[in-house]
């Protein structure tokens, strides 16, 4: 058999090569797979279409109730993937390669959670505007609503990144998951029902929306840390 | 032999006085020992001895209960990450995604580890391990012996001076466990450090062997 290449190229790490190494990989894996994507998405539709079956088709009553419906259907949506983001990887090994990289665990954390957020948030976000017509809401509280879920749903993936990367490793952590995720979830459901709800009774969605903006970049400086942190403890 | 890396320091990996805990019980304490370029250090012991342990302490996967490793000449904690990227670890999981093929498990591997090449090193290095024509297929469907092969073509490639080997002769057949030791003797030759956990006899051509028992 015949020599491989001499070694010649030196490993160096960068934050940018951790997060396009590991936004292209999982949505690779996604693209290979995209059922998982599709239950999101799939769900969201379904759980929004029951509500008016329920509960009876009164215009009124649905655009009222619509904005919050809509808010708890994307937040279970989005949990949906969450107990995989990481647990496919700390079962096969991955988690452990990841953190001896060079590349920096901010770099890797983050591309992670952007990969789900691009295959869970960002369809979501998407589609609202169709199930907000299912429940009569006027086009400009369509738009809040759109916008409250494109600032929301990535505090969710944040969010939701970081509680995975915690449950790691613990027997039904799946469970536990739910009971770590969903009342952190709570506040950004809260200003992101809240937006699309004021803006539909005329008073100014702007503090709710900018309230979701400060969570975000919170979350987006903090989060991807405490990501790390906890693959290292979990792969300890 | 001359040291592959830039930097004066020579290729030299120093464990001082480590001992590691798991839960209560003492798993092993007192460990001492040097590899210098161009050495194997073989660790050996019955199962449960912390042989895995050991090797990933030295990685720094886990935190040691005492003790110092020194990477050329520096405490390992002070610069992890020129620790991290002069050491690849080949542990017990293979880290490899079963919906991607070999080709892309490899090319993604290398990325991890922020190694630059082309598809078609990688294509060399599949078909020097035996998988040229196996390289398009999903991992899943591929056989554990050649999985494990993924791993040698992703350690040829890997430019890192140390390499920390947990059990690498598992599942290779004849021809695999060859390849390998043919692998590890060219990485002595050229000034690397190695360091294995094996109950095998490993005996490379070039570089020195020494053994570490484990009680």
């Amino acid at each position: 058999m015949s020599a491989p290449t001499p070694k010649r190229h030196q490993a160096s790490g960068s934050f940018s090569g951790g997060f396009s190494w590991a936004m292209a990989r999982d949505l690779r894996l996604a693209w290979r797979h995209p059922d998982e994507a599709v239950l999101t998405v799939a769900f969201f539709a379904l759980v929004a279409s029951l509500f008016p079956l329920g509960i009876g088709a009164e215009p009124q009553l649905l655009a009222r109730i619509g904005p919050g419906v809509i808010w708890v259907g994307a937040l279970l949506a989005a949990f949906l993937a969450l107990p995989g983001l990481f647990a496919a990887d700390y079962a096969d090994g991955s988690l452990e390669q990841m953190t001896l990289s060079p590349h920096p665990a901010l770099g890797w954390a983050a591309g992670k959670v952007a990969a789900h957020w691009i295959v869970s948030g960002l369809p979501l976000t998407l589609l609202s505007p169709l199930i907000g017509l299912q429940y009569g809401l006027a086009p400009d509280t369509l738009g809040v609503q759109a916008l409250s879920l494109l600032i929301g749903t990535p505090v969710l993936s944040l969010l939701g990144g970081a509680c995975a990367a915690l449950a790691l490793g613990a027997r039904g952590g799946g469970m536990l998951l739910a009971l770590l995720a969903l009342p952190l979830f709570v506040p950004v459901l809260i200003f992101g029902a809240g937006a699309a709800e004021a803006q539909a009774t005329g008073l100014s969605a702007a503090p709710h929306l900018s309230l979701l903006g400060a969570a975000l970049i919170a979350a987006l400086v903090g989060l991807p840390v405490a990501v790390g942190a906890a693959v290292r403890i979990a792969v300890d | 032999m001359t040291s592959r890396h830039r930097s004066g320091a020579p290729d030299v990996l120093q464990v001082r006085d480590l001992a590691c805990r798991r839960g209560p019980a003492l798993l092993f304490s007192g460990i001492d020992f040097e590899v210098a370029g161009g050495e194997l250090l073989c660790v050996r012991g019955p199962n449960g001895c912390g042989k895995t342990t050991l090797l990933r302490c030295v990685t720094g996967l886990t935190r040691p209960d005492e003790g110092t490793i020194l990477w050329r000449g520096e405490p390992a904690q002070t610069d992890p990450e020129r620790m991290r990227s002069g050491t690849a670890y080949a542990g017990h999981l293979p880290s490899l995604k079963d919906d991607l093929s070999a080709e892309e498990n490899l090319e993604f591997a290398l990325r991890l580890r922020g190694v630059a090449t082309t598809a078609e090193e990688r294509r060399e290095a599949l078909a020097a391990v035996g998988l040229e024509k196996r390289r398009r297929i999903p991992a899943r469907r591929l056989s554990a012996g050649q999985r494990r092969r993924i791993g040698l073509a992703r350690l040829a490639l890997d430019p890192a001076d140390l390499w920390v080997l947990d059990e690498p002769l598992t599942a290779l057949d004849d021809a695999g466990q060859e390849l390998f030791v043919d692998l590890l003797d060219r990485h002595l030759a050229g000034g690397g450090l190695a360091l294995a956990a094996t109950h095998h006899r490993l005996a490379p051509a070039s570089g020195v062997v020494r053994e570490l028992r484990l009680a």
